[in-house]
């Protein structure tokens, strides 16, 4: 950010008199603005997709009032939830109950941060990438927990509760899977695990297809982070037919709307670490990005990755609509019994292979056969 | 290291002393749980400061992702949130003031006396370093740690597991009605 900074005050004469530090923190707060109107259009235009995706497979229509098509759906309910009366239950802990939503979604927007959109285009390329995405989002429990005890209501304490745990129990499976992806790059940085998936062998010079473990690793880290973004068929926080609607049942307006964009940012940033760690980025295959002209360059290396995220995206929600949900001690068992036992044993496979093979994974060996 | 740097410092020293004073006065639990987040929050902040990435990553996982949940969920779980009592206890306030004063005596000894290695320079990534160190220098004591943490994770499944025997027992009354 600050190199950015430099050049552009050598380049605007109009900046020369202005200290560095003010030029970086006014870059920063646009930098920010840009990626939080990305993530609001994501969230609303996500939130039809999702009404769309749900009407298709249970064979229904559909939002298709607003707009042609029920396009415009999205703005409609964006409208709705700025403008509804802001209702706190008389016994809530009022400051608690305000806070919440805060945490939650200042939790999930913090990890657009290091979300590598292109091969330029990332907020901060911190050292600590992946490390930081984990630990922000770990405020979102905090959140969680704190709407359902202050909003005094039997559900939405139940529902914080087992969203707390969830989210708790399910964090270890999904940092353990994508430990993979660091020790083939050998770093944390998202730009660099990004790096290390281009090269001249297209996509098989994905994460996905280096070895028989991380393409393991790739389904364990989808499955665990489903479940950690509270999605069904994992989605017992909400469960509706239990819990009413969970932890944010006595939310309403603006304060819900936070909820709810926050379990779509969620939704995005597991589609682009998935993307990121395993499935090549925003590299395109049998081409270097970065030999382009800056501007096309990174548009076109944007376009790739989010066409890759959404994708993924659309596969969270087509299996949100398909799994019946677990009940609650069958998804503590999987989480526990089953992912975290897997994920350890695959980390212990991946780092083998890269011991015994040299970091090679099998379409290197393959493409250094043939010369 | 001028301007921008020192009021980033002052504030995140800022919040972590005045959420801790919090934490210590205020009576509601959980308002003080959630102030002991904002001291955390100052804290990563100085580690932030001190080009100590890693660190302060680990501080916010460990602390606000890993402790307070924890301590939010002793707090929920416990039977005796409902009566209001559930404060920070004030008995022994003479010998508690007393104590704090001598740790705060010698903790600000220390930190005036050390002779800290200043290093100006260079950003560099710190996971590579703090790795090599707990594989090599370090090893016995982070070995030593999780040994700890593997008995208290054994020890709590033990503790949380139902009781075998009065389980049998409760199925078997059940089979007789």
């Amino acid at each position: 950010m600050e190199a950015l900074a430099i050049s552009l005050v050598n380049a605007v004469p109009l900046l020369a008199g202005v200290p560095l530090w003010t030029v970086t923190l006014l870059l920063m707060v646009a930098v920010a603005a840009v990626i939080l109107v990305f993530a609001l259009t994501f969230e609303g235009v996500g939130s039809l997709v999702l009404r769309k995706v749900a009407g298709d497979i249970q064979a229904r229509i559909g939002p298709n009032r607003v707009g042609p098509n029920g396009m415009l759906q999205f703005l409609a309910d964006g409208v709705k939830l700025v403008l509804k009366e802001d209702i706190i239950p008389a016994n809530a802990d009022r400051l608690l109950f305000k806070l919440a939503p805060y945490f939650v979604f200042v939790g999930s927007f913090a990890a657009f941060v290091v979300v590598p959109f292109g091969v330029g285009l990332i907020a901060a390329d911190l050292n600590i990438g992946i490390y930081y995405v984990m630990a922000v989002t770990s405020l979102v429990v905090i959140g969680v927990l704190l709407a359902g005890w202050a909003s005094n209501n039997k559900w939405a304490l139940l529902g914080g509760m087992r969203a707390a745990a969830q989210i708790v129990s399910y964090e270890i499976p999904v940092g353990m899977a994508l430990i993979p992806a660091v020790l083939i790059a050998g770093s944390l940085s998202l730009q660099d695990i990004v790096r290390s998936q281009g090269g001249l062998l297209g996509i098989f010079g994905w994460n996905l297809f280096h070895n028989p473990f991380t393409f393991f690793s790739f389904f364990l880290y989808f499955t665990a982070a489903q479940a950690e973004t509270n999605q069904t068929p994992f989605d017992l926080p909400e469960a509706e037919s239990e819990l009413v609607s969970g932890y944010n049942v006595e939310y309403s307006g603006i304060r819900f709307g936070l909820f709810f964009l926050a379990e779509f940012g969620d939704m995005f940033i597991v589609a682009a670490l998935a993307t990121a760690c395993f499935l090549g980025g925003w590299n395109v295959p049998f081409f270097h990005v970065g030999t382009l002209p800056w501007i096309w360059g990174n548009l076109l290396s944007l376009g790739v990755f989010l066409t890759k995220a959404f994708a993924m995206v659309l596969i969270m929600m087509w299996v949100r609509w398909t799994l019946p949900r677990l009940r609650v001690d069958q998804l503590m068992r999987m989480s526990w019994k089953y992912l975290v036992p897997l994920t350890f044993v695959n980390l212990l496979g991946v780092s083998l292979w890269l011991l015994v093979f040299r970091g090679k994974g099998i379409p290197g060996m393959i493409a250094s056969l043939f010369g | 290291m001028s301007g921008p740097a020192d009021f980033i410092f002052y504030a995140a020293a800022a919040m972590t002393v005045g959420a801790a004073i919090l934490v210590a006065i205020l009576p509601n639990i959980l308002y003080a749980a959630v102030a002991l987040l904002f001291s955390f929050a100052g804290v990563a902040g100085l580690y932030v400061l001190l080009s100590a990435d890693f660190l302060a990553a680990t501080q916010i996982l460990v602390y606000v992702g890993g402790i307070l949940v924890l301590l939010l969920f002793a707090v929920f779980l416990s039977n005796r949130i409902s009566d209001g009592k559930t404060t920070n206890p004030t008995h022994f306030r003479l010998p508690a003031a007393a104590i704090c004063l001598v740790l705060f005596g010698v903790l600000s000894y220390a930190a005036v006396s050390t002779p800290y290695a200043v290093k100006k320079g260079v950003y560099l990534p710190t996971t590579a370093d703090i790795g090599e160190l707990l594989m090599t220098r370090y090893l016995l004591p982070f070995e030593v740690a999780s040994v700890l943490l593997l008995a208290a994770l054994i020890g709590a499944a033990l503790l949380s597991r139902p009781d075998r025997a009065a389980s049998v027992k409760g199925e078997m009354e059940e089979g007789k009605r």
